[in-house]
């Protein structure tokens, strides 16, 4: 059950330390956007009453960009905690069959394999897709690090210093996020079902916005999400994801 | 900040860790059952339209069309012809607060 190679490695696989280096360079260009959203997270937390260490210690323990901005714009709304914190996790829930096809490519005990399990991101998971069920675990460290970094950085950026750029309404450091996440949503519309899903949940969130409380239409809008209850041959929920 | 505040980001970064430890600690390489990974895969769909809508098209609980509806309406028109995201997000950024100036 142990995936690890115990044998020497032949020469055309990378040792770990190659692979987390060869995850570095690969994350950078997701490190880069992620530092921009970042910077916008930390100004738009700000804005939602967060304090700049509550933004960074956000970032610092979260490290979930799609969660941190569901959450924002909930209780920015005037929606309440549970209402955040849920859909936060319905937002994650995405990693659950992430960490369930990485889990052979771990070692280690429980909490070791639990903690290996935080790394994952999903670029650096997609990345470190090496097909057939295997994970270059060593390659997604790498480039969940480089991510980490700049995601930190780019939170303490906005949050410490967003007052010095202005009104971010003014400059539009609000849309950052809408924008791409409509980027990422038209990523994930794949075929006739995910884009059925994804108007009915549009739709739903809309027709509840001047009715329900701020932060359960986003709620609610998940419920479109279950017609994947209804079965379809060569599905692989696996494919895709946000940030 | 207020104590609600922490708790949010402590029961945020909680759910976080447990649904990203659950896989590799719990499922250990077994396959989630079919429907449940149908439903998970259809969640950011689902969730993402409905974000976007309640950011561009709302404003609290009133809908609203203002700058920002044509900033990321023109990101996503960047996307949908092919442009990467970021001079989608650029141009999203640049439209609304160039509308914001004028109005």
């Amino acid at each position: 059950m142990d995936p690890a190679p115990s044998t020497p490695a032949p020469a055309d696989v990378p040792t770990a330390r190659e692979s987390f280096r060869l995850g570095v360079r690969a994350g950078v260009p997701y490190a880069v956007v992620g530092c921009v959203l970042a910077l916008s997270f930390g100004v738009l937390a700000r804005d939602a009453g967060f304090s700049a260490l509550g933004a960074l210690v956000m970032s610092a323990i979260v490290f979930a960009g799609s969660a941190q901005f569901t959450v924002i714009s909930i209780l920015a709304g005037g929606g309440g905690m549970g209402a955040a914190i849920g859909a936060a996790a319905l937002m994650n829930s995405r990693f659950l069959p992430m960490g369930a096809a990485l889990a052979p490519s771990l070692s280690g005990r429980a909490l070791q394999r639990a903690a290996q399990g935080q790394t994952v991101v999903d670029a650096s998971w997609a990345m470190a897709n090496r097909g057939e069920g295997r994970f270059d675990r060593h390659f997604l460290f790498g480039a969940s690090a480089v991510q980490y970094v700049t995601w930190l950085g780019g939170t303490a950026f906005g949050a410490f210093g967003g007052q010095a750029l202005g009104d971010p309404k003014l400059l539009g450091l609000d849309v950052i996020f809408p924008a791409f996440f409509l980027v990422l949503l038209l990523g994930e519309l794949r075929d006739a079902r995910s884009r059925g899903v994804a108007l009915a949940g549009g739709a739903i969130a809309l027709a509840l916005v001047p009715i329900a409380p701020p932060g359960v239409p986003v709620l609610v809008a998940s419920a479109a999400a279950l017609v994947g209850l209804r079965q379809r041959a060569g599905d692989d929920p696996r494919r895709g994801g946000v940030t | 900040m207020s104590t609600e505040l922490w708790l949010v980001i402590a029961g945020c970064a909680a759910v976080t860790a447990i649904i990203k430890a659950a896989g590799p600690v719990a499922l250990g390489g077994r396959e989630l059952p079919p429907r449940a990974a149908g439903v998970i895969g259809l969640m950011a769909p689902a969730l993402l339209a409905a974000l976007i809508v309640t950011q561009a098209l709302a404003d609290g609980s009133r809908l609203h069309v203002g700058a920002d509806t044509a900033g990321v309406a023109v990101a996503g028109l960047v996307a949908w012809r092919g442009g990467s995201v970021l001079p989608a997000v650029a141009l999203a950024v640049v439209v609304t607060a160039g509308l914001r100036a004028l109005g």
